[in-house]
């Protein structure tokens, strides 16, 4: 079987496309491994209410941590010079007025770039919505990253989201751990492809038919 | 002057009847009003309607050390929430006995909430929302296209009480927060008909620079103050902290 990419490297390259001076919200999982590898100058924001925190406390370094300080994953970060604190209503704010670039993750992506990432839809209480919804409508940006198939090989990128939406077409871009695929107006347009595969071998693990960039390539860091 | 201040919790939620609404934040373990919702089970009114954005099992704690919402649960008839449980824990499996014996939930999206509470606090008749539009949150709910983008009515939340956790109050209510404390209770308070706030400390008038007050006594009815290295206390809090960070699951998922 063909190398697919490592949730890290994933990560790596949703990093990328942040720039100094950015305001970005990273959701839980997959999209909090990017905070390692974003350049320096992009302003964190945490929907529970803190903005330009810094980074967050790590596993042999407990005694930094302090309960008054954490982000909407409920994991510990150390304050920073800059930051703000405020309530969730202006917190909502930030987050509808298109100012922040979010990065989430998906269950299902669609052609026309509907989001599906809060609940698999084989249970009512078994996902929750959170702010995710109100990430995905309000962002400027919105980015996804997340395996390719399912863990039984079905594709994730489909025609119609079968799971429960999140928002309608909200999703810009997709990053996976064998492509990365632009939302346009005209379809899915495949831009990079994870080392040794190719425009075929993609297309066949993904439900909508991709347009292929002309100026393919693989997936660089 | 009016006294707003109460020498127990118990005393400060003894109004509460069944049939009450209570907005109250939490997030994790962080910003809870311990001693309030620990007051309120020992008063045991029932069929109340919770409002929260997140209600979390405790999982690594006795009720002792930690008064979470779900010692609510009994005591429920309906609960608004944007999160319900923990993903990777299975989410909402820890209620769902309570939803088989009548429980109602309402899911709701954080923003969507705040914004709720904002139109109840600010006497606005609902907010046309963009969030939810296409997905679960608009069944059953008037749609309207303003500027070529669809819209869905949500309607105001007025609780009837709210549970604040503040860090410093002055006695006629004025509140500042510390961290991320400060969550939804500044909305919350404003919303609510009856605010009663938990803080760490309570000062004298003019001893919080009017330019740091968050929360105006005009929005706080009753004040307790949280006793010394008890439940919900700073001395607690930090104390449970470094005692969870010693279980190996727990540690993997609230630090790096």
């Amino acid at each position: 079987m063909k190398q697919r990419l490592e949730r890290e490297v994933i990560a790596m390259r949703a990093a990328k496309e942040l720039m100094d001076g950015d305001y970005v919200n990273l959701g839980i999982g997959l999209p909090n491994l990017c905070a390692l590898h974003i350049p320096e100058g992009v302003i964190f924001h945490s929907e529970n209410g803190a903005l330009g925190y810094g980074p967050l406390v790590m596993q042999d370094e407990v005694e930094k941590a302090d309960q008054h300080y954490v982000d909407a994953g409920a994991r510990y970060f150390t304050p920073a010079p800059g930051m703000a604190i405020f309530d969730l209503v202006i917190s909502f704010a930030m987050i509808r007025s298109g100012r922040l670039i979010t990065i989430l993750g998906g269950f299902q992506v669609s052609e026309k770039g509907d989001l599906a990432n809060w609940n698999t839809g084989e249970d009512p209480l078994g996902g929750t919505i959170g702010g995710g919804m109100d990430l995905a409508v309000g962002a400027k940006r919105v980015i996804i990253t997340m395996e390719h198939t399912t863990k039984d090989g079905k594709p994730k990128i489909v025609k119609r989201c079968t799971a429960p939406l999140t928002a309608r077409k909200c999703v810009d871009l997709v990053i996976t751990d064998l492509a990365v695929i632009e939302v346009t107006p005209e379809g899915l347009l495949l831009k990079e492809v994870a080392p040794g595969w190719s425009a075929a071998e993609v297309q066949a693990l993904t439900e909508p038919r991709l347009i292929v960039a002309r100026d393919l390539k693989e997936i660089e860091l | 002057m009016i006294n707003k201040v109460f020498d127990s919790f118990d005393e400060a939620v003894a109004d509460i009847p069944d049939g009450a609404s209570i907005a109250t934040g939490c997030w994790g373990t962080t910003s809870l009003s311990q001693n309030l919702i620990a007051a309120l089970k020992r008063k045991g009114a029932k069929d109340l309607t919770l409002i929260v954005h997140n209600i979390i099992p405790t999982l690594f704690f006795t009720e002792d050390e930690v008064a979470n919402l779900p010692v609510l649960l009994p005591q429920l008839k309906k609960l608004i929430a944007g999160v319900v449980g923990l993903q990777v824990l299975g989410a909402g499996a820890f209620i769902k006995e309570y939803v088989e014996m009548g429980l109602e939930v309402e899911f709701t999206s954080h923003g969507t909430l705040a914004s709720r509470l904002y139109a109840g606090a600010a006497g606005l008749g609902g907010i046309y929302n963009p969030v939810g539009v296409g997905t679960i949150l608009e069944e059953g709910k008037e749609k309207r296209v303003i500027d070529g983008k669809e819209y869905i009515l949500e309607m105001p939340i007025r609780p009837d009480y709210a549970f604040i956790r503040g860090h410093k109050a002055d006695k006629l209510g004025n509140v500042v927060y510390w961290g991320v404390y400060r969550e939804d209770h500044p909305v919350m308070a404003m919303a609510a008909k009856v605010t009663i706030t938990e803080v760490d400390e309570i000062v004298e008038v003019g001893e919080i620079d009017p330019e740091h007050v968050v929360t105006q006594g005009i929005f706080v009815d009753r004040i307790v103050k949280v006793p010394e290295g008890g439940l919900g206390s700073p001395q607690r809090a930090k104390e449970l902290l470094f005692k969870v960070a010693e279980i190996d699951i727990v540690r993997q998922i609230l630090f790096k």
